[in-house]
């Protein structure tokens, strides 16, 4: 399997193309493989689940809480819904064509781009001055968590932390996106002067020879791994015990138990 | 254009006498396979050693895919068909002039005896930095060499530009197109029937080819109904010298008209993008209007809306409007 294209230019020189399109299905197998052997870890091994008692409990001692809890405003779940929006057409409209669908793909492709990139910069905007900015993201005084989740994952009953906002999966997750995430926009924003479009005039020697290889072979890179994580994400979403998380991206809100149950009040604060 | 050399790479010549072995090799060599019809294409590919096929296919001794028959109100054209026969055929003489027009205006004498019909639709853009054998978009790049500021591309694309730039160069294509003609397209044991307007591919949809021909398919004939035989023909083909010369545009046209009004029409121009374009707007425009000047004009200006030249080739915005207005208006071909 060639992890890159060759080219040759007008004056005989190698030149970088673009990525390998085995990549794409190595993504894809890499995302399918994933799906199927978590899901099939999940089937056969024994999880401990908490008993409604315990929860029940939980509930009882904080009664101050209202008992139904917002998690998304609804700018947070519009942003989420354009930008998944947005991410399959680019995906459809990337890959459909090198598995054998012909169709006109680049006008829905860069449009889809735009909408990708628009809703990107309004996110970064949005989060930095009206949402919790730190609470996404990860670092070092996350490995007790992440340790806690690891071991409850095969199974043990750990009373180690409980995430904040967001649970240490899916702040990893966003860490995945964005770096991926801004590599195809930023690349794909640069490989739109080579096309042509209403907004500006096209310039196909703005770069290298060089520099437009490695543009489009990050284009690509990114664009393959956005494959595998959009699985991913997909599957989690659909798995019965992370069905709460996407209800509350639709409706925005989580019910009291599940806040008691699945997050820590000392790093999420609720008030009434 | 690179400078042809004598050596051609090697590679397997197969010469099956049957379309059954024909397509068994194209089977077994898939998308390494090079399908040699009159080979006129073929051998500028070659020789230059920009394509390295692993086998070519040759299909000169398949006697099926030869000559001309009639079938029921129309007319089937094998594909190894070669275009001097095209045109020299009585029935494509009497009922399906514009057909004759058009492939009597490939290349030269000694060309039309070896191309085929076959051959000259499914024939390769002659954009010279594609044929150079430099990496655009259509030979799996990431670049239009032919549209940058400082391009030479006189003969390239005003409509339906997508990244490439190159235009079809067939002549026989625009006729068939505007007599509705059906392309007969084997593989393994699938046939398919694909309208000669689907034929053609524009890089929009797919960059790297320039027909419906996948790895393995296998045209065996060209099919035209009786749907158009016999009315008004116009051909014209516009080039820089007389004979065995590409068309930098020309126009197909057929249409029915009854005491000077006109029933219905399909025109067809080529050279002005990747694939022959079938002008709908123009057909709809004029259907039901004289056939006079003012209708002519006014199909002429619709037939341009979007074309978007590039530095060199304004010229072929008015040559198309012009061979529009003279389709529309214009005199009956007679072989």
């Amino acid at each position: 399997m060639n992890l890159f294209t060759w080219g040759q230019s007008p004056w005989g020189q190698a030149i970088l193309q673009h990525i390998s399109w085995d990549l794409f299905w190595a993504s894809l197998f890499a995302g399918l493989a994933f799906f199927v052997a978590h899901a099939s870890y999940m089937y056969l091994s024994p999880h401990r689940k908490r008993k409604a008692e315990e929860t029940d409990a939980m509930e009882a001692a904080r009664p101050e809480l209202p008992k139904q809890i917002v998690r998304h405003g609804g700018v947070a779940r519009l942003f989420h819904w354009v930008m998944a929006a947005a991410m399959f057409t680019l995906l459809l409209t990337a890959f459909l064509p090198i598995v054998g669908v012909k169709f006109a793909w680049v006008t829905w492709h860069w449009s889809a781009g735009l909408v990708l990139a628009a809703s990107i910069v309004f996110h970064i905007v949005h989060a930095s001055f009206w949402l919790d900015f730190r609470s996404i993201w990860v670092g070092p005084s996350d490995l007790p968590e992440l340790k806690a989740e690891l071991l409850r994952e095969f199974g043990h009953d750990v009373p180690g932390p409980k995430p904040g906002k967001y649970p240490l999966g899916n702040r990893l997750y966003h860490m995945a996106i964005v770096f991926a995430g801004l590599a195809v926009v930023v690349t794909g924003l640069l490989m739109m002067k080579r096309v042509r479009t209403p907004l500006f005039m096209r310039d196909p020697y703005m770069l290298s020879d060089t520099t437009w290889g490695i543009t489009y072979v990050s284009h690509g890179l990114a664009g393959v791994a956005l494959v595998g994580l959009v699985i991913a994400h997909v599957y989690f979403a659909i798995r019965p015990e992370k069905r709460w998380i996407t209800r509350s991206m639709i409706l925005g809100r989580i019910t009291r138990r599940e806040y008691l149950e699945h997050h820590d009040p000392d790093r999420w604060v609720v008030t009434r | 254009m690179a400078v042809i050399r004598d050596v051609m790479p090697a590679f397997e010549l197969f010469q099956p006498a049957s379309i059954g072995d024909a397509q068994a090799l194209l089977a077994r060599y898939g998308g390494s396979a090079w399908v040699l019809a009159g080979g006129l294409d073929s051998m500028d590919w070659l020789k230059d050693r920009i394509k390295r096929p692993q086998a070519v296919v040759d299909l000169s001794a398949i006697a099926e895919l030869r000559g001309m028959r009639s079938m029921g109100d129309g007319l089937e054209i094998g594909a190894m068909t070669t275009l001097t026969e095209v045109v020299t055929h009585p029935m494509v003489r009497e009922r399906y002039a514009i057909l004759t027009e058009a492939a009597e205006a490939a290349a030269s004498p000694q060309i039309r005896n070896q191309g085929t019909i076959g051959g000259n639709i499914s024939q390769d853009t002659r954009c010279w930095y594609y044929r150079a054998g430099w990496s655009c978009y259509r030979a799996g790049g990431n670049i239009c060499y032919a549209d940058t500021p400082e391009s030479i591309n006189r003969e390239h694309a005003i409509l339906e530009a997508d990244r490439c730039v190159a235009v079809n160069p067939s002549d026989t294509a625009p006729a068939l197109i505007a007599l509705d003609a059906q392309m007969v397209v084997r593989n393994g044991e699938q046939e398919r029937i694909i309208p000669a307007e689907d034929y053609f591919v524009g890089p929009s949809i797919d960059i790297t080819r320039m027909t419906a021909l996948r790895p393995g398919d296998l045209l065996t004939a060209v099919r035209i109904p009786g749907t158009w035989a016999g009315s008004r023909f116009y051909f014209e083909k516009i080039r820089d010298r007389n004979v065995w010369d590409f068309a930098l545009v020309s126009v197909a046209s057929a249409m029915v008209a009854e005491g000077g009004t006109i029933q219905r029409m399909r025109v067809v121009v080529n050279g002005v993008a990747a694939r022959p374009l079938r002008l709908r707007a123009v057909e709809d425009a004029v259907t039901g209007k004289p056939a006079n000047e003012a209708t002519a004009k006014a199909a002429a200006e619709l037939a341009i809306a979007g074309a978007q030249p590039l530095k060199f080739n304004a010229y072929k915005v008015p040559l198309m409007r012009n061979l529009v207005k003279r389709a529309i208006r214009g005199t009956e071909v007679t072989a």
